[in-house]
C-alpha cells in the first residue's frame, strides 16, 4: 500500500520527459567528448618520425620508398650494411627516386638524375642534394626521424 | 528546493557556508519589459565561452605547440582521434559565435544605457572582456600553422610594429623575435592558453560579481519599481537553457555540414598567397586601412587608420561618462546614433572586404 | 702573316701571369677620352674576365703599353715594330685567340680545367671552315662571346650562358637575309622558344634542360648526323632511349634512314607529350605508318585505349576524394596513394617506347589497383561523412526535443 501515490498528472510527466530528455541531452554531448579522451589506434602523427620498414624487409643493397608526412621519402641500406634515408622527391621536377642496386646509387627515371649514397647529387639535371633523415634501429623496427 | 533541510544539506552548510549562495540565487529575478530579450545575450556569450575552455581543454590533449609539429597534430585531431573533427569545429565555429555574441551584448547594453551609474564598471569590465575576445581569437588562429594564419599574424603583427615609440618593443614582443616564426607560434600558445585565460578569469569574475550586485538594469523608458520580475530560476535559466541548447544544436549542425578547414601547412619562405584577410571581425580595420592613402599630410597613412581605432576602443571604455548622466527618457540623444553609425560602418566595410 | 709572327713573339704566353689586379696601361688613359668605337672597349674594360686576371689591351692588340702621353704619342705605342697589330680581320680573330686559348701551359695558369680544342673544333665546324675560306658573314669567336667585355659562360650576362644561347645564335641563325644564301631555315630559335626545352630553360632557369650547343655542339658546331642527335636525347631521357633501343622501331628507323627520337617528336619545335600522339585518330602520329588493320595499327590502338583507360579510372578517384576533401574529410592519406597511381600512368607512358602493349601490361594493372582502392577509400570516407551527418541529425532531433520540452515547462510555469 502506498498512502502517498498520486494518480500521474501532465506535470509529472512533462517532468518525467524533461529528465529523460536532459539525461539523453547530456548523453549526446558527453558520448563524443569520452570516446575523445580515449587515446586512439595510431598513437602519434606520423610526420616527424615514422616505421619505415621491418629490419627483416630491407636486404643490404636494397632501397624502399615509404610515406613520410605527406611526402615519399626512400630508406636505404649500403652494401655494407649502414641505413641512409632521404627525402625521394627529387630536386630538379619533383619525381619519385628509386634506389638502383647494380649501380649502388640513387636513380631518378624522369631524367636520368643520380645521386650517391650521402644524398648528393653526383650526375645529369638535379640541381641540389637529397635531405637527409636520421635513421634509428628499434628492435626489429627501422624508425626514421627528421633530424 | 523542499522545505524541511536535508541533512547532506546541512553538513556542507556547517563546512563551507553555501546557503548564503543558494539564497541569492533563489531571490535573484530579471525585470520583465519590452527589451529584456536582449538580456540573454550576456549569458550566452558566457556560455560559448565555457564551450571555448571545454573543447580548448580536449584539445590541449593532443595538440603541439611547435612548428614542426602544430599543422600535424591538428591533422591528427582531425582524422585519427574520435570525433576530433567535431571538438576542433566546434571550438573553431564557437570562438566566431562567442565574438559575435559579445559584440551584441555589448551593442545592446550601448542602446539600452545598462553603463549608466552604478553601472560605469560593468562596462569597463565588459569592453576589456570584449578586447579579450578579440585576442584569443588573434592568438588562436595562428596555432594549426597554415598558410592562411601565417601571413594574417604576419599582417596583423606588422600593423602593431606601426604604433609610434612602443611599436616595434610590441612587435618583437609579440613575434618573439623579428619574424614569425616557430617562436611566434609557441609565444601565441602561451598567451592562448594561459595568460589570456588568467586575465579573463579575473575581469569575467569581477564582471559576473558587479552584475549580481547590481542587479540587471532597465532601459530609461522603464520605471525600476514598477516593472514586472521573472524569478531568475526557474523562469530566466529555463529561456536561458533554450538558447543554450540551441547553440549546442547550431555548433554541431556547422561542424558537421561546414567543417572547419585545415588548409595547407605554413611555409616561412613561399611567396604571401592571393587574398589574404584576418578572421571576420578584424576585417572592417583591415578594409579601412587598405582604403587609407599612404601619406596624409605627411603622417603614415597606416599609423593614422592604428590611431583612429585606438581612440575608438578607449571611446568605448569610457562611454559611461561621455554622455550625460541625467537625461530625460524621451530623448535619445547622440549616442543610439553614433552606436548605429558604427555598426553600418562594419557592416558596410566588412561587406567591401568580401565582395571586392 | 708576318704580322701573326710578329704578334706571336709580343704575345709571348709566357708573359701572361695569372695576376690578380689589372695593369693599368695607357691604351686606356688615351681610349677613355674618344667616343664611339674607341670608347667601347675601355667602357667594356671592367666587366672583361681577361682584364680582371690582370691581361689588357696589349695581351692582344699587342704594342706599347708603357708608352704614355707624356713619354710619346699613339705613332709610339701603337707601333707595329713593337709589334701593335690593330683590329685583327674576321678570318685572323680564331688564331688570335688561340694563341693562349689553345695552350695547355698558358691556360693552367688561369684555369687548370680548361679545354683548349676549342680552337681545334673550330676549324672542323662549318662557321670555321667557312670563315678560313673567307666568309665575312659566319660566327667566330667574337660573335658569341663577345669582343671587349668578355663574360664567363657561367656569368648570367654573358652571351653564352645555356638560357642565352639561343638568342645568340639566333642573332645570325633567325635572320632570313643573312641566311638566304646558305639556304638555312631559320625558324629554330622561334621554334626552339616554344618548345619544352626553351620554356623550362629560359623561363624557368632549369639549367639542364638543352639548348643549341647541348645537340649541335659548341665549336665543332655541325648540323647533326641523323643517328647523333638521339644519343644527346638519350642521356637525360634515358628510359625512352633504352626502350626505343629494344623495340621494334630502331631497326625499321635505322632502314628508312629516320631519325629516332625526332621523327615523332620533332627536333626545334619539341612539345610536351600527350595521350594524343599516340592511336588511330588525328592528331595521332602512328598512322603516317601504320596502315589500318595492320599489326601496328591495332597495337597502337591498344596502347592508347589501356592508357586513357587508366587515366579515367586515376580521375575518377581523384573526383571522389576531392568532393570528399571539400566536404571537409581529411583525405590527405588516399590523395598521397593516389598520387603513386598517376607515377604508373606516367610510366605506363613512357613505356609507349616499347611499342608492345604486352609489355606495358605490369604497369598498367599496378596502376589501376591503386585507382580502385583510392575510389574506395574516397567512397569510405564520403560514407563517414554521412554517417556523421545521421549522428549529427540524431543529436539534432535529441537537442529539439529537448528545447520543446522545455518550452512547454516555461508555458506550464507561467500559468
Amino acid at each position: 500500500m502506498m498512502p502517498d501515490q498520486q494518480p500521474p498528472t501532465r506535470r509529472n510527466i512533462l517532468n518525467y520527459f524533461l529528465g529523460t530528455g536532459a539525461l539523453a541531452s547530456l548523453g549526446a554531448i558527453l558520448y563524443p567528448i569520452t570516446r575523445f579522451m580515449i587515446p586512439p589506434r595510431i598513437v602519434e602523427s606520423a610526420a616527424s618520425s615514422v616505421v619505415a620498414a621491418k629490419v627483416a624487409e630491407i636486404k643490404p643493397n636494397s632501397g624502399k620508398v615509404f610515406k613520410f608526412g605527406s611526402k615519399p621519402a626512400i630508406l636505404v641500406q649500403t652494401p655494407t650494411g649502414e641505413y641512409h634515408a632521404f627525402d625521394a622527391v627529387c630536386t630538379h621536377l619533383d619525381c619519385t627516386v628509386q634506389y638502383r642496386p647494380e649501380e649502388r646509387l640513387i636513380w631518378c627515371a624522369c631524367h636520368n638524375g643520380r645521386y650517391d649514397l650521402t644524398g648528393k647529387n653526383i650526375s645529369g639535371p638535379p640541381p641540389r642534394p637529397l635531405e637527409e633523415f636520421k635513421v634509428n634501429v628499434r628492435g626489429d623496427e627501422i624508425v626514421v626521424s627528421r633530424g | 528546493m523542499a522545505a524541511g533541510k536535508s541533512k547532506w544539506g546541512d553538513w556542507l552548510e556547517e563546512r563551507t557556508g553555501w546557503r548564503l549562495v543558494q539564497e541569492l540565487i533563489e531571490h535573484k529575478d530579471v525585470p520583465r519589459h519590452r527589451h529584456s530579450f536582449w538580456y540573454y545575450f550576456g549569458g550566452m556569450t558566457l556560455f560559448l565561452f565555457a564551450v571555448q575552455v571545454c573543447t580548448g581543454i580536449l584539445l590541449l590533449l593532443y595538440y603541439r605547440p611547435s612548428a614542426e609539429a602544430a599543422f600535424e597534430s591538428v591533422q591528427f585531431i582531425m582524422t585519427e582521434v574520435q570525433f576530433g573533427w567535431l571538438i576542433r569545429s566546434v571550438h573553431s565555429w564557437s570562438a566566431n559565435l562567442m565574438i559575435a555574441a559579445a559584440f551584441v551584448h555589448m551593442f545592446s547594453a550601448l542602446f539600452l544605457r545598462s553603463f549608466r551609474r552604478p553601472r560605469e564598471l560593468t562596462w569597463v569590465s565588459g569592453s576589456l572582456l570584449l578586447f579579450l575576445s578579440l585576442a584569443f581569437g588573434f592568438s588562436g588562429y595562428l596555432l594549426p600553422w597554415n598558410k592562411l594564419a601565417f601571413f594574417a599574424t604576419k599582417v596583423g603583427t606588422d600593423i602593431a610594429g606601426v604604433v609610434p615609440l612602443i611599436g616595434p618593443f610590441l612587435l618583437r614582443f609579440l613575434r618573439g623575435g623579428d619574424e614569425v616564426t616557430g617562436a611566434t607560434l609557441t609565444r601565441f600558445f602561451g598567451f592562448h592558453v594561459a595568460i589570456l585565460p588568467a586575465v579573463t578569469t579575473a575581469l569575467l569574475s569581477i564582471h559576473l560579481y558587479l552584475v549580481q550586485k547590481h542587479g540587471m538594469s532597465v532601459p530609461p523608458s522603464v520605471d525600476p519599481e514598477k516593472a514586472p520580475r521573472m524569478r531568475f530560476i526557474p523562469d530566466f535559466l529555463l529561456r536561458d537553457l533554450v538558447g543554450w541548447l540551441a547553440a549546442i544544436a547550431l555548433l554541431a549542425g556547422l561542424a558537421a555540414i561546414f567543417p572547419w578547414e585545415l588548409g595547407e601547412k605554413a611555409d616561412p619562405f613561399a611567396p604571401a598567397p592571393a587574398g589574404i584577410k584576418p578572421e571576420w571581425y578584424f576585417v572592417f580595420m583591415f578594409q579601412t586601412l587598405k582604403y587609407i592613402p599612404a601619406k596624409i599630410l605627411t603622417i603614415d597613412g597606416e599609423l593614422l587608420g592604428i590611431m583612429f581605432f585606438s581612440i575608438l576602443g578607449l571611446l568605448l571604455v569610457i562611454t559611461p561618462w561621455l554622455s550625460p548622466a541625467q537625461r530625460p527618457a524621451e530623448k535619445r540623444g547622440w549616442l543610439p546614433v553614433v552606436g548605429v553609425l558604427v555598426i553600418v560602418y562594419i557592416a558596410v566595410l566588412s561587406a567591401m572586404a568580401y565582395l571586392t | 702573316m708576318w704580322q701573326q709572327l710578329l704578334l706571336l713573339m709580343v704575345l709571348n704566353p709566357a708573359q701572361a701571369q695569372a695576376a690578380p689586379r689589372p695593369v693599368e696601361s695607357t691604351c686606356v688613359r688615351c681610349h677613355q677620352d674618344l667616343d664611339g668605337s674607341l670608347l667601347e672597349p675601355v667602357k667594356l674594360r671592367t666587366q672583361d674576365i681577361h682584364f680582371q686576371k690582370g691581361l689588357s689591351c696589349h695581351n692582344c692588340h699587342g704594342g706599347d703599353p708603357a708608352i704614355g702621353i707624356e713619354t710619346g704619342g699613339p705613332e709610339d705605342s701603337m707601333n707595329p715594330r713593337k709589334g701593335f697589330t690593330g683590329r685583327p680581320s674576321r678570318r685572323q680573330i680564331a688564331a688570335l685567340c688561340a694563341i693562349c686559348h689553345s695552350q695547355i701551359e698558358t691556360m693552367r695558369k688561369f684555369n687548370p680545367q680548361a679545354r683548349v680544342d676549342q680552337y681545334a673544333e673550330y676549324l672542323t665546324s662549318v662557321h670555321g671552315k667557312k670563315n678560313q675560306a673567307g666568309d665575312p658573314n659566319v660566327a667566330t669567336c667574337s660573335d658569341c662571346h663577345g669582343a671587349h667585355g668578355v663574360r664567363a659562360v657561367k656569368d648570367a650576362n654573358s652571351p653564352v650562358y645555356a638560357p642565352n644561347v639561343a638568342a645568340t645564335c639566333g642573332r645570325c641563325h633567325a635572320d632570313a637575309k643573312l641566311m638566304s644564301s646558305y639556304r638555312i631555315p631559320t625558324n629554330q630559335a622561334e621554334q626552339y622558344g616554344k618548345s619544352v626545352h626553351g620554356e623550362a630553360l629560359m623561363k624557368n632557369r632549369d639549367l639542364a634542360a638543352p639548348t643549341c650547343n647541348s645537340c649541335h655542339g659548341n665549336h665543332g658546331a655541325a648540323p647533326p648526323g641523323v643517328d647523333s642527335v638521339a644519343n644527346v636525347c638519350g642521356q637525360c631521357h634515358a628510359m625512352q632511349w633504352d626502350m626505343f633501343g629494344k623495340s621494334a622501331h630502331k631497326k625499321a628507323f635505322e632502314e628508312q634512314k629516320l631519325p629516332a627520337c625526332a621523327t615523332c617528336h620533332q627536333n626545334h619545335l619539341i612539345e610536351r607529350t600527350s595521350d594524343a600522339m599516340i592511336g588511330n585518330e588525328e592528331p595521332a602520329l602512328c598512322p603516317a605508318c601504320h596502315e589500318q588493320g595492320s599489326a601496328g595499327y591495332l597495337a597502337a590502338r591498344l596502347m592508347k585505349s589501356r592508357i586513357a583507360g587508366l587515366e579515367a579510372r586515376l580521375a575518377a578517384a581523384g573526383q571522389i576524394l576531392q568532393r570528399a576533401a571539400r566536404a571537409g574529410m581529411e583525405v590527405s592519406n588516399p590523395i598521397y596513394k593516389l598520387s603513386e597511381g598517376r607515377d604508373r600512368l606516367i610510366h605506363a607512358r613512357v613505356e609507349v617506347h616499347m611499342f608492345n602493349p604486352a609489355a606495358m601490361q605490369k604497369t598498367l594493372s599496378e596502376g589501376e589497383s591503386i585507382a580502385a582502392d583510392s575510389e574506395q577509400s574516397g567512397q569510405k570516407a564520403l560514407a563517414d561523412l554521412a554517417y556523421r551527418r545521421a549522428g549529427l541529425a540524431v543529436s539534432a532531433v535529441i537537442l529539439l526535443c529537448m528545447i520543446g520540452l522545455l518550452l512547454l515547462k516555461i508555458r506550464r510555469l507561467r500559468a
